[in-house]
């Protein structure tokens, strides 16, 4: 239940001192059971935290002039959570959705958690800003009630103001803050209810596009501060290498070159411009101590994989008995699946711009977890948390990258060393090359299918860089990250056996936008799409067969669970809006793929023409269930981006990597998918009341398996290595 | 190192910078224009498309030298004050931009492009974008709002005349060292 304060006026001022006076509501974003264990970063509130035991991580505002401001802990990064949690606020409220402000917050423990990602931002944020709203606009209403002398029921809110509906009479929010915030917070305020909702559900215009169609937007890479000098640097080629020693004589000598700084993990050239600063960079002769790193590549992995993947792993889902399943059969499918490591490559290259002084430290920074970094950079610093000031910009994309707080770190070491507020920017191929990759990894998969051609028998044994262990070496749950839509298959099939070993390397890992969903729902539905083909079936209809019965497959290791009808469901929605069994010209084929992610029911359909060997992908169809929809517009573009960026994982790029180095370095090498490949794409909601789930990931699970699958369906070849290579489809 | 005009957004600018200083970055760190960006440093990428005398160019292979002979530089700054340009109107209208940042050379590149043929084809604006590369995935948008920039350049009264024929000349090429290493 999330609970609601009143946020006395001095107390919020010594948070935001430029607040002003107002109605103040706190509440809690995201999930309230870390309200009272809050995470490491907050766990020492900051004194004077609002709210006494409960504290409070969002804040409401609605001013003196009756504008409603909100400070959102939730870093906007293109998935629109500056228009989209506001919305929320403002249906509830009945505020002029216009006239709302969205805050960006800084670091402060007392915002909580404040990290973005995990597609979580509108799920965890729902009700919380539901509720507060709801309680404003209760405050607000009760104040126009004894004002009017009229019972509150015969008052409504709306358009930032509070009506008499029987007599039409009008009072604006702002002759009415003064009395509100005076009122007790009710802590059961009625919700609105949600099929009357007026404003969620509508394509409002974001808040954030006038500023990005101009260039006054600001992110990370623009900030500009007094007396700010600029950075670049160099880091090791090879993973875990160590600079030995530099020669800068020939980098000081350049003009516009101040200083150059070994840090920790490399060097730094700190100069009058950015560019001065590349160039200084590039004059620096270093020598590197390779380190045992410089033995990794991706064909030593591969051999390693496939090494692990001949014996057992451990168990994650045991359902009937598998191996004994595959040993009777009279025959059985078999098929191995690879994908690569994968660099997240926003458009905007990792930067950040600290100023670190005796006594405090100020970061401005495109981050998505400003705790962790701000924890990092107490330990870097030996300052306390009240001397760190990390306020978080615009991000110029994120996709999981900006998890990391590794960026963030280099500016504050290069500030300290300089002893000046530097802005550090990397070029594409340090952003390439010093990334925190999608996992590689490697499936090996049988199936026995029954007398009707289902399978009876399904195993699947993952072997993979696991995130966790890249994290934290030896983590004991290094599957963690790697399992999504593998071990919560959500198919009726009676003997199931999911198993996963991690694979060591030297290769540094993360979260790439849909994480494990990103490789586990290419193999799952490529090899369900073996098997109907084994069986001679249709892949929609073996679908379809093996969701037949009502069912709930709890995720192991987690309170969610998927709902088999709801999947089944956008598999019939996509399926119709596609055109599924049509016929194609020739040359032209359909592929259909489905997956459960991020608590969101999503399926796609591709179409591709096949012309010698080559793939053009023409069309993509998706359908989504994630509950009650906030903003169309914005949720149809994240599918189309998540299917882009699925799509280039799956016929432009991957990482390599040989002697420990990355092989790629800039968008010649590391291709991704560009205008004049772009397929058309379709994207259809299940209308739903259901509280809302993931939409920025689910998008990218399924355009790898759908255009193999199609591909399959016009060649009878089944491509089972990522990304597709020229010449995979060469007769 | 010797002083340079640029003539840029409607004024000129004295700068004093190393010869082979790129366009962007003297535009960024320079002048504070940062509406223009930088993605790739090896014109790969679109992000830091910017117009010289009216043909969208790469400024980050761009050298100031080479711009200060430019009679006119048109950064995203420059290409309205107040959002009314017909590829702005219909970015906004079709709400293309999700993260942003590759959005300011995408509408360079269109502004060019509309400016010599007034109503693209949809090979034009393959062509005329196939060289920018948005990570979010917004293109389909993109082509949409191409198209509705169009209409919304001819207004009522149907394409503008005097709308040349030719294609826009391609960027320059990638050269490689400097800051792309």
């Amino acid at each position: 239940m999330t609970r609601l304060v009143s946020v006395p006026r001095r107390e919020f001022l010594k948070l935001v001192p430029a607040a002003g006076a107002g109605l103040v509501i706190g509440f809690h974003f995201g999930d309230e059971a870390r309200a009272d264990t809050p995470p490491p970063a907050a766990a020492a509130a900051a004194p004077g935290a609002p709210g006494g035991t409960f504290s409070p991580n969002g804040f409401l505002q609605i001013d003196a002039e009756g504008r409603v401001t909100v400070w959102s802990p939730k870093s906007e990064m293109g998935q629109g959570v500056a228009t989209a949690l506001p919305m929320v606020l403002a249906e509830e409220i009945g505020a002029d959705f216009a006239t709302i402000k969205v805050e960006p917050t800084w670091f402060d423990a007392r915002f909580g958690d404040q990290d973005t990602g995990g597609s979580s931002s509108v799920r965890t944020s729902y009700d919380p800003l539901r509720k507060a709203g709801a309680a404003a606009r209760a405050m607000l209403v009760q104040a126009a009630a004894t004002r009017l002398n009229v019972p509150a029921t015969t008052l409504a809110a709306e358009q930032g103001m509070v009506i008499h509906v029987p007599t039409n009479r009008r009072l604006p929010f702002k002759d009415l803050v003064a009395d509100a915030a005076a009122l007790p917070v009710p802590q059961d305020p009625v919700l609105k209810e949600t099929t009357k909702f007026t404003l969620v559900g509508r394509p409002m215009p974001r808040t954030d596009t006038p500023s990005k169609v101009d260039g006054s937007a600001v992110y990370g890479i623009d900030v500009k501060v007094a007396g700010m000098l600029y950075a670049a640097v160099a880091l090791s080629p090879v993973f875990g290498g160590k600079m030995v020693r530099f020669d800068d004589t020939a980098a000081r000598k350049l003009p516009g070159v101040r200083s150059v700084h070994p840090i920790r993990r490399g060097i730094a050239v700190v100069a009058d411009s950015t560019w001065a600063a590349f160039k200084g960079r590039d004059a620096l002769k270093i020598t590197w101590d390779e380190g045992s790193g410089a033995s990794e590549s991706t064909l030593a992995l591969r051999a390693r994989c496939e090494e692990l993947g001949k014996s057992p792993g451990k168990p994650f889902r045991q359902d009937g008995d598998a191996d004994s399943a595959l040993q009777k059969a009279p025959s059985r499918i078999e098929a191995t699946y690879e994908a690569p490591f994968q660099a997240h490559a926003p458009m905007e290259p990792m930067n950040a711009t600290a100023h670190v002084e005796r006594d405090r430290c100020t970061i401005w920074a495109p981050t998505q977890t400003p705790g962790w970094a701000a924890m990092e950079v107490m330990k870097l610093t030996g300052l306390p948390r009240e001397a760190i000031r990390l306020n978080i910009t615009l991000l110029g994309g994120g996709f999981g990258r900006r998890i990391m707080p590794d960026f963030v770190l280099d500016a504050v070491e290069i500030s300290k060393a300089a002893q000046a507020p530097i802005k550090m920017t990397w070029t594409r191929p340090e952003d390439l090359q010093h990334d925190y990759y999608r996992p590689y990894s490697h499936h090996r998969l049988s199936a026995a299918l029954d007398d009707l051609g289902l399978p009876v028998a399904w195993k699947h044994r993952i072997v993979s860089t696991s995130i966790s262990e890249s994290m934290e070496p030896g983590n004991p749950h290094p599957e963690s990250d790697e399992l999504a839509c593998a071990s919560d298959l959500p198919y009726a099939i009676p003997n199931i056996r999911v198993e996963y070993a991690p694979a060591p390397s030297v290769v540094p890992r993360g979260w790439w936008r849909s994480v494990d969903a990103s490789q586990n729902v290419f193999v799952v539905e490529s090899f369900l799409d073996e098997c109907a083909a084994a069986a001679k079936k249709d892949p929609l209809r073996y679908r379809l067969d093996l969701l037949k019965e009502s069912r709930r497959v709890p995720y192991p290791g987690s309170d969610m669970v998927l709902e088999t009808d709801r999947l089944k469901a956008v598999i019939e929605l996509v399926a119709e809006r596609s055109g599924w069994g049509k016929p194609l010209p020739a040359g032209h084929g359909r592929g259909l793929a489905c997956a459960f992610s991020y608590r969101s029911y999503f399926a796609q359909v591709a179409e591709v023409e096949v012309t010698k060997g080559t793939v053009k992908v023409r069309r993509l169809v998706a359908a989504i269930d994630c509950g009650k929809v906030i903003h169309p517009g914005i949720l149809a573009s994240q599918i189309e981006g998540g299917a882009v960026f699925g799509l280039t994982a799956a016929l432009k790029s991957g990482i390599t990597v040989d002697k420990g180095r990355v092989m790629q370095s800039n968008f010649h090498d590391f291709e991704v998918l560009r205008l004049d490949e772009m397929p058309r794409i379709e994207s259809h909601v299940i209308p739903s009341e259901a509280p809302p789930t993931g939409v920025g990931e689910p998008g990218v699970s399924c355009a790898a398996p759908a255009v193999l699958n199609a591909i399959a369906a016009v060649t009878g070849r089944r491509l089972r290595r990522l990304p597709i290579a020229p010449g995979d489809l060469a007769s | 190192m010797p002083p340079y005009t640029l003539r840029i957004n409607g004024g000129a600018r004295r700068v004093d910078v190393a010869a082979d200083t790129p366009l962007l970055w003297v535009l960024r760190d320079t002048l504070g224009l940062t509406g223009t960006k930088f993605g790739c440093g090896q014109s790969l990428c679109g992000a830091c498309t910017v117009h010289l005398d009216g043909t969208a160019t790469r400024s980050c292979v761009t050298t100031v030298a080479e711009a200060a002979r430019a009679n006119a530089i048109t950064t995203i700054e420059g290409l309205s004050s107040d959002r009314s340009h017909p590829v702005q109107k219909a970015w906004i209208q079709e709400e293309v931009p999700q993260c942003g940042y590759c959005q300011p050379g995408m509408i360079m590149s269109v502004a060019a492009l509309l400016n010599k043929k007034a109503e693209p084809t949809d090979a034009d604006i393959d062509e005329a974008l196939g060289g920018h590369i948005c990570r979010c995935g917004t293109y389909q948008r993109i082509r949409t709002a191409v198209k509705r920039a169009a209409r919304n350049a001819a207004g009522p009264q149907g394409p503008r005349q005097g709308g040349r024929r030719q294609m826009p000349p391609s960027p320059p090429p990638a050269k490689p060292g400097g800051g792309g290493r």
